[in-house]
């Protein structure tokens, strides 16, 4: 019984937990998914078939129209959701900022909304008839009505609108968060030497935003590419006009759930994970992230 | 750290072998009780035999399947104590129901002991071997009085595995108000042609549309391929959704499209929020839907009562079908329910005695799948649905009986119904695309 109180083991007996429900949670279902990928996975008649997934795969143009709609809404939720978050969260926590804490939770409080409830709401404001909300304010400019969710454009418009009022609010944290650490006398000592807003901004608080900057990015590829609930509930259900909300994992549902052929959608999946790794590698790579610190 | 890294690679290894123990039962086992503790909340086995009730699970997606059979449980055990029931009936939306269900099945627990199985979804449950109860010794004593196609839609290799709700017969649904205010009867659209032509007038005199189509559905479309002899899969299951008939019946309500007589659902489809708004606010003069969606008008648009009549619908010749069966649910008995033999005969007292078709009519207002009990007395009796539609909607209903065309319903059914959701009816209504060219392109993407 000496090995119980072995300093060797100790640590690793520590980090068992971790390892048994990483093992259980994440790298099962992940084996698993590969295996299925290669079947045919039908009730009491599971079947190897190789490659012919991934083949089919290859062979579908929904594919396509999936992982170029995902791209484009990752795309333009980056370019909302990281300036736009960063300005906000720099404002909100400026001295000379007003109701600071108002606006705080005023901002925050979408985030809290279930995609569910909120993307229902879009569905009508964004609704095809005159009387829609967002109809009535073309109307107002002297525009016509149109059908919003029925048009590749306007439908990618309304995704990511939906997603920068939902979650602008948790990237206003995330940046809160690191602007809070930036310690006060950097400034100090710039106004000390005569700098300006802008050259501080420019200077201290962008340069040592850069971690969490990567953070936001990274998680937002992953988000981006994962989108589907948004998707799902704005056009009440996997069947936007001429696919024109369909994500990957919409593909995946709709192969995997909707037509009952698990082995397939298993093949999304994996070739959604290999994609999404390659372009975060290539991210990371791009920010310096794996270059050493000097 | 030799043997550290041992241990841990063994405890990794243990409770990975254990994981892929349970997953590897997968399907095999399933023909034996389900395991002890599998289904959760499940009573022990044959509880009934005592007359402590046997607990029964029912899923659905429609809450009204619910109530309907909370109250037959009622009934069943009203009219049977010695071998009483407690049933648990859950609604899940129509997504989640299904997929549940699915997944359950696939895995080979969890699964309730009843459920419900929107028609257009039952291709997934026939995949491979059917994880369900044949139901044919309570179909087959009774088959003469059962309109047997709508049981085919659940079958494979002879076996019966769902009893739909009701036939679903194709009807039109016209705003008697907005018609009389154009000067059209409802009773002199007899062929298509008419149907345009009322249409145009209807426009013209009122300037709102004769009807709307749905963009992202399909049962504006499907029905009247049926009607006119074709169906997007014929009896073998081969795809014939390009074919001449598909076409016609596109190209037709392309043109109605174009000259404003019907304009797209708003919504995209005849079940979205905004279309019960707009057609409760009199916003088109028709729609063709079948029987069952009488409870969208009762419970969504209110401010119709009265002013909507039901009549057959147009036909492209003269001898064509005027109605046909569309849509439907049916309930199955999962083989991983405990008290398979109990569920079965609580499903044929609910859903397939006569008494049960009645309540049917009474508490859901389908047209039941038995025949015999469409002329019962019973079935004229006031409800909310005489009092919205008049009185004689069954008298009606008997004088289609043999014009119900039916439908194949195969297992690229999920695939068909995808493609016509999402990008056919949309092209070739929305986007006006070339209605042969867009039928083509959705037949050849159905693999």
């Amino acid at each position: 019984m000496k090995w119980i109180y072995s300093q060797r083991l100790a640590p690793y007996v520590f980090v068992l937990p971790f390892v048994l429900s990483l093992a259980v949670f994440f790298a099962y279902p992940v084996l698993s998914t590969i295996l299925m990928s290669f079947q045919e996975v039908l009730p009491g008649q599971t079947h190897f078939i190789g490659w012919t997934n991934y083949r089919d795969l290859w062979k579908d143009d929904s594919f396509y129209t999936a992982l170029w709609n995902s791209t484009k809404y990752t795309f333009w939720t980056l370019v909302v959701l990281i300036p736009l978050p960063l300005v906000l969260a720099v404002f909100l926590n400026a001295k000379r900022m007003k109701w600071s804490s108002f606006f705080r939770s005023a901002l925050f409080v979408p985030t809290l909304t279930s995609v569910v409830v909120a993307g229902i709401v879009f569905r009508l404001v964004f609704g095809s008839l005159d009387e829609s909300v967002m109809n009535t304010f073309r109307h107002a400019f002297g525009a016509g009505t149109i059908n919003w969710l029925g048009n590749r454009v306007t439908g990618m418009l309304v995704l990511v609108i939906l997603a920068t009022w939902r979650y602008v609010g948790i990237n206003i944290v995330y940046f809160l968060s690191a602007l809070q650490s930036i310690p006060g006398e950097l400034y100090e000592s710039a106004e000390i030497d005569g700098a300006n807003t802008w050259q501080k901004f420019r200077r201290i608080t962008l340069p040592l935003l850069k971690p969490v900057s990567i953070y936001v990015i990274t998680i937002s590829i992953y988000g981006g590419y994962a989108m589907f609930t948004e998707s799902f509930i704005l056009w009440s259900g996997n069947r936007s006009p001429n696919d024109i909300g369909l994500t990957m994992i919409g593909l995946l549902y709709r192969h995997g759930i909707e037509k009952n052929s698990l082995g397939l959608g298993s093949a999304i999946g994996i070739v959604l994970l290999a994609f999404t790794m390659v372009l975060n590698v290539i991210q990371l790579r791009l920010f310096g992230l794996f270059k050493k610190e000097d | 750290m030799k043997k550290a890294l041992l241990y841990l690679l063994s405890l990794t290894l243990v409770s990975m072998l254990a994981l892929a123990g349970c997953s590897s039962k997968k399907g095999g086992t399933d023909a034996s009780p389900a395991s002890p503790g599998a289904s959760g909340s499940s009573a022990p086995a044959s509880a009934s035999a005592n007359g402590t009730p046997a607990k029964l699970e029912f899923w659905t997606f429609n809450e009204l399947h619910q109530k309907f059979f909370e109250s037959m449980a009622k009934q069943w055990n009203a009219a049977h104590p010695d071998m009483p029931i407690e049933l648990t009936a859950t609604t899940f939306p129509y997504d989640d129901a299904h997929n549940k269900l699915l997944v359950a099945l696939q895995s080979g627990k969890g699964a309730p002991d009843l459920a419900d199985i929107e028609i257009s979804k039952i291709g997934n449950y026939l995949k491979g071997d059917p994880q369900l109860v044949p139901l044919n010794d309570i179909v087959e004593p009774v088959k003469d009085n059962l309109v047997m196609s709508r049981l085919d839609n659940y079958a494979k290799d002879g076996k019966y595995y769902g009893i739909d709700y009701h036939v679903g017969a194709q009807v039109i649904y016209y705003n008697k108000e907005i018609l009389d205010q154009a000067g059209v009867n409802p009773d002199s659209i007899v062929t298509w042609d008419d149907f345009e032509a009322a249409g145009k007038q209807v426009l013209d005199k009122t300037g709102k549309p004769m009807t709307t189509v749905e963009t992202t559905d399909q049962w504006t479309f499907w029905p009247m391929v049926v009607q006119h002899g074709s169906d997007f899969l014929d009896k073998d299951g081969n795809v014939t959704l390009n074919d001449q008939a598909n076409v016609e019946v596109l190209t037709y309500l392309q043109k109605l499209v174009k000259e404003k007589i019907a304009i797209a659902a708003p919504g995209g489809f005849h079940h979205s929020e905004e279309y019960y708004g707009f057609m409760n606010g009199g916003g088109a003069a028709a729609i063709w839907m079948p029987m069952w969606y009488m409870g969208r008008f009762t419970d969504y648009m209110p401010d119709l009562k009265g002013k909507i009549v039901i009549k057959p619908m147009p036909v492209f010749k003269q001898g064509e079908m005027r109605s046909s069966g569309m849509g439907g649910t049916g309930t199955v008995i999962t083989n991983q329910s405990k008290n398979q033999e109990l569920a079965k005969k609580f499903l044929e007292f609910a859903k397939v005695s006569k008494e049960g078709t009645i309540e049917i009519w009474k508490q859901l207002g389908f047209d039941p799948i038995r025949t015999d009990a469409w002329t019962d007395p019973a079935m004229s009796e006031p409800n909310k649905y005489t009092d919205y539609f008049g009185t004689g909607i069954f008298t009606f209903l008997d004088s289609l009986k043999s014009e119900i065309a039916p439908t194949n319903i195969k297992e690229r059914t999920p695939a068909v119904s995808d493609v016509i959701k999402t990008k056919a009816m949309f092209q070739a209504l929305n986007d006006l695309k070339d209605p042969k060219q867009v039928l083509d392109d959705a037949a050849a993407g159905i693999k």
